[in-house]
């Protein structure tokens, strides 16, 4: 597809994440502004301060922003998941220097001028307001600008805690090898950068007294003031229209989650469009990273979302890994509701665990069915691991263990690549979902886990006790996708979105009416 | 030159010192006293204390030890917005605010004092016409939009704002160059006298000192070394007022 044609399909989601990211940026430079011009005139009074506060913000900027989004989201009232979460990253980012350009404008202004004014007797305050604040004004606002360069910039990595924004396509676009998401969101992030610098350039000007203040054009005044209303305007229009939205569907409204990846995704879109079809209305928080899913459903923000067996069994629960699948789904649904108040679905049929793949011809050569029958194979071999395989607990320090595995090599890489890396030989085993589309497209062969290492990764949804006794069809829906997907389907499906790039939302249409749900 | 000499003291420094921990003494032991209507000239080259001197007046510093007297009371014991609100302070170039038009400079203080902007206006026509800067031309224009003697022009009616009863300042045309210094140098001593203001000037210049000065303070080292009227400063054999005296003999390009 090219760039064009997927802008043309796509500009109506492109045009809300800028309108999000914009937002987030808006919100969170107004609420620096707030905090950090006071404080930096707090600064250029208490001389002592000006070391410790300076230094906090300063090491502020250097915590990565994932670290910082991390540490935020176990927080209470400041934390969680959503905007909340990363206006407050995003503020603590901009503070640095948005005070210290306050600092440095107002200790910078002409002492001749500071002791004039002092010696005509203005008071501290008419002193700071009338004459240090003006004067300072150029520099704070290219503070100003300097914080809002960053804060798109941070901003779209704001899309990891759920908060929307340019990141969204980027986050997307990575993971699925495509070029036109990547492409849409790091440009629309670059050129609004860019755009912000720009008018925050035009304002800086204005506070420029030394210069030819008189003899400047106006029209760029013109524009600038342009650009700022008609922006206040899009604002305005937009947040209209989230008031409009949020008021016709109060009543019967469900959430629906899911991970960030594609297989995730696509089973939130089919409950989606089933809620949707029983005239239930549906809001999406797709693609949240890390442990957000859960813990979002358990504090209320989700209502559903799609997981797995397994991972609820020993990341979430933490029990020790087994490999009976009956065991573990009573275990989880037991511990869910005693624990949580969420009640687990029955089976969609499927399961989604590690595979250890070979490439078919090797296979075949070597006459390999199971994991065992490749261990004597394996010291002349590569591996490629992501890098969740290699450090969870059901990963592979116990695997290697299990069945004795040595290799002439490990390597540890992003586990998207490793499908590509075993066809073109530049590995001889990977460790990839059993659910991938690209098993059957790279042909590549599943060899059989013969001692039960691996625990079950049985597809269910999660969904809060609460919103089943609130929204009748949801029950109805996930009775009807009981045992309705096999391992070969989810595989044919992760494949047309992943492979064939096409729109899941399609995708999951076709399915549903092929199936007749 | 009529000495009027009423006797009645306006600023009066009592055996005050003024040191700093980094400096030692700046100033050491000064007795002063300045009569109301008379214009002290505080004569001395860079580091000798005399811009100090000017700030004690109006509490931009406060005594070590001793202590200046305006209007017989204390400056420690003065409000000091009250204070500097009735002392005009001149520096060079004015020290005017770059972001303010000349008009809005000049009414600072009337502004400050709360007066309606009828009044406030009429009396910024009033100063900038004193001052010799025709108001329709300059008072709507920003100060980096002027030359250097006309910014100097409206520092001094900025200080002559509210009408204090004291004018300090501090070379005030140090930065001129010098056929503009010399009739702004005259301007100055014709309104000085027509308006009766008490003034405290600081210059390192002796011709400013002989030309505006009733009085002379020659000061050396933090201490004020000699105090005389134009006539007694050139026939004083005082060795650092000699200095300046050969000084102003060379400049003339002849012998004495």
């Amino acid at each position: 597809m090219s760039f064009w044609h997927f802008l043309q399909l796509n500009w109506s989601e492109l045009l809300l994440l800028v309108r999000q990211h914009i937002v987030l940026v808006f919100i969170a430079i107004l609420l620096a502004v707030m905090i950090g011009v006071p404080t930096g005139i707090a600064l250029t009074r208490y001389r002592a301060l000006r070391g410790p506060v300076l230094g906090i913000a300063n090491i502020m900027q250097t915590i990565p922003s994932l670290a910082l989004f991390g540490f935020l989201i176990p927080l209470p009232f400041i934390g969680g998941i959503g905007a909340r979460t990363a206006l407050v990253a995003l503020v603590l980012y901009s503070l640095l220097p948005i005070i210290r350009n306050t600092v440095t404008g107002i200790l910078g202004v002409e002492p001749s001028v500071r002791e004039a004014a002092v010696a005509m007797g203005m008071t501290d305050g008419q002193v700071l307001r009338q004459v240090e604040l003006p004067l300072a004004m150029g520099v704070i606002v290219t503070g100003i600008r300097v914080a809002t360069v960053i804060a798109v910039g941070v901003t779209t990595i704001a899309a990891a805690v759920g908060a929307g924004g340019l990141g969204v396509y980027i986050f997307r676009g990575l993971r699925q090898y495509d070029n036109n998401l990547l492409l849409a969101g790091a440009l629309s992030a670059a050129l609004l950068a860019l755009a912000a610098d720009f008018f925050l350039g035009l304002i800086e000007r204005r506070f420029s007294f030394d210069a030819k203040r008189r003899t400047r054009g106006s029209v760029k005044h013109v524009l600038a003031f342009g650009a700022i209303a008609l922006f206040l305007l899009f604002l305005g229009l937009s947040l209209w229209r989230d008031g409009k939205e949020s008021a016709s569907t109060a009543q019967a409204r469900v959430v629906v989650g899911s991970k960030d990846f594609t297989e995730s995704a696509l089973l939130a879109e089919i409950v989606a469009q089933m809620l949707e079809a029983r005239g239930v209305s549906v809001e999406r928080r797709l693609e949240l990273g890390g442990n957000l899913p859960h813990e979002a459903l358990v504090s209320g923000t989700l209502d559903l979302y799609p997981e797995y067996t397994g991972t609820s069994f020993t990341a979430i629960l933490h029990h020790t890994p087994i490999s009976d699948p009956r065991a573990v789904y009573d275990q989880v649904k037991q511990d869910y509701a005693s624990k949580f108040n969420v009640d687990v679905s029955a089976p969609l049929g499927f399961e989604n665990t590690f595979a250890i793949l070979v490439r078919t011809a090797e296979a075949r050569r070597l006459n390999l069915k199971t994991i065992s029958d490749a261990a004597r194979h394996t010291p002349q071999w590569r591996a490629g691991f992501g890098q969740d395989f290699m450090s969870r607990d059901d990963g592979y320090p116990g695997f290697s263990k299990t069945y004795k595995l040595k290799f002439k090599e490990v390597r540890e890489m992003d586990l998207s690549l490793t499908y590509i890396a075993l066809s073109s030989s530049q590995v001889d085993l990977i460790a990839a979902n059993s659910t991938e589309g690209r098993i059957t497209t790279l042909d590549l062969f599943q060899l059989a886990d013969d001692r039960h290492y691996f625990p079950p990764y049985e597809a269910v949804y999660l969904v809060r006790q609460d919103s089943l006794a609130r929204v009748p069809a949801l029950r109805e829906v996930l009775a009807k996708l009981a045992n309705a997907i096999s391992t070969e389907e989810m595989r044919r499906l992760n494949f047309e979105i992943d492979g064939n790039k096409r729109d899941p939302k399609e995708v999951v249409k076709e399915w549903l009416t092929a199936k007749a749900l | 030159m009529p000495q009027e000499s009423t006797n009645d003291p306006l600023v009066q420094f009592h055996n005050v010192t003024f040191s700093l921990p980094t400096a030692g003494n700046i100033i050491s032991g000064l007795n002063l006293t300045v009569e109301k209507g008379e214009t002290l000239v505080l004569l001395g080259e860079s580091g000798c204390g005399k811009t100090t001197t000017l700030k004690l007046v109006n509490r931009l510093l406060t005594p070590s030890s001793g202590e200046v007297l305006v209007e017989g009371k204390p400056t420690t014991t003065w409000d000091p917005i009250a204070l500097r609100r009735r002392i005009g302070y001149v520096i060079q170039e004015g020290g005017l605010f770059p972001h303010f038009t000349i008009a809005r400079n000049v009414g600072l203080l009337p502004a400050l004092l709360g007066w309606d902007q009828e009044r406030a206006n009429d009396r910024v026509r009033e100063l900038l016409r004193l001052v010799g800067l025709a108001p329709e031309r300059f008072a709507e224009r920003y100060p980096h939009e002027l030359s250097g003697g006309q910014r100097q022009r409206a520092g001094v009616a900025r200080a002559l704002g509210a009408d204090p009863p004291l004018l300090l300042l501090d070379e005030p045309f140090g930065a001129l160059d010098p056929l503009t210094r010399a009739s702004l140098q005259r301007e100055f001593a014709d309104l000085a006298m027509r308006l009766g203001k008490t003034a405290i000037l600081v210059t390192h210049d002796i011709r400013e000192a002989l030309i505006l000065g009733r009085r002379i303070g020659l000061m050396h080292k933090g201490q004020l070394v000699l105090l005389e009227t134009p006539d007694g400063f050139l026939a004083s054999d005082n060795p650092q007022a000699r200095a300046y005296i050969e000084t102003l003999n060379l400049s003339n390009g002849g012998a004495p």
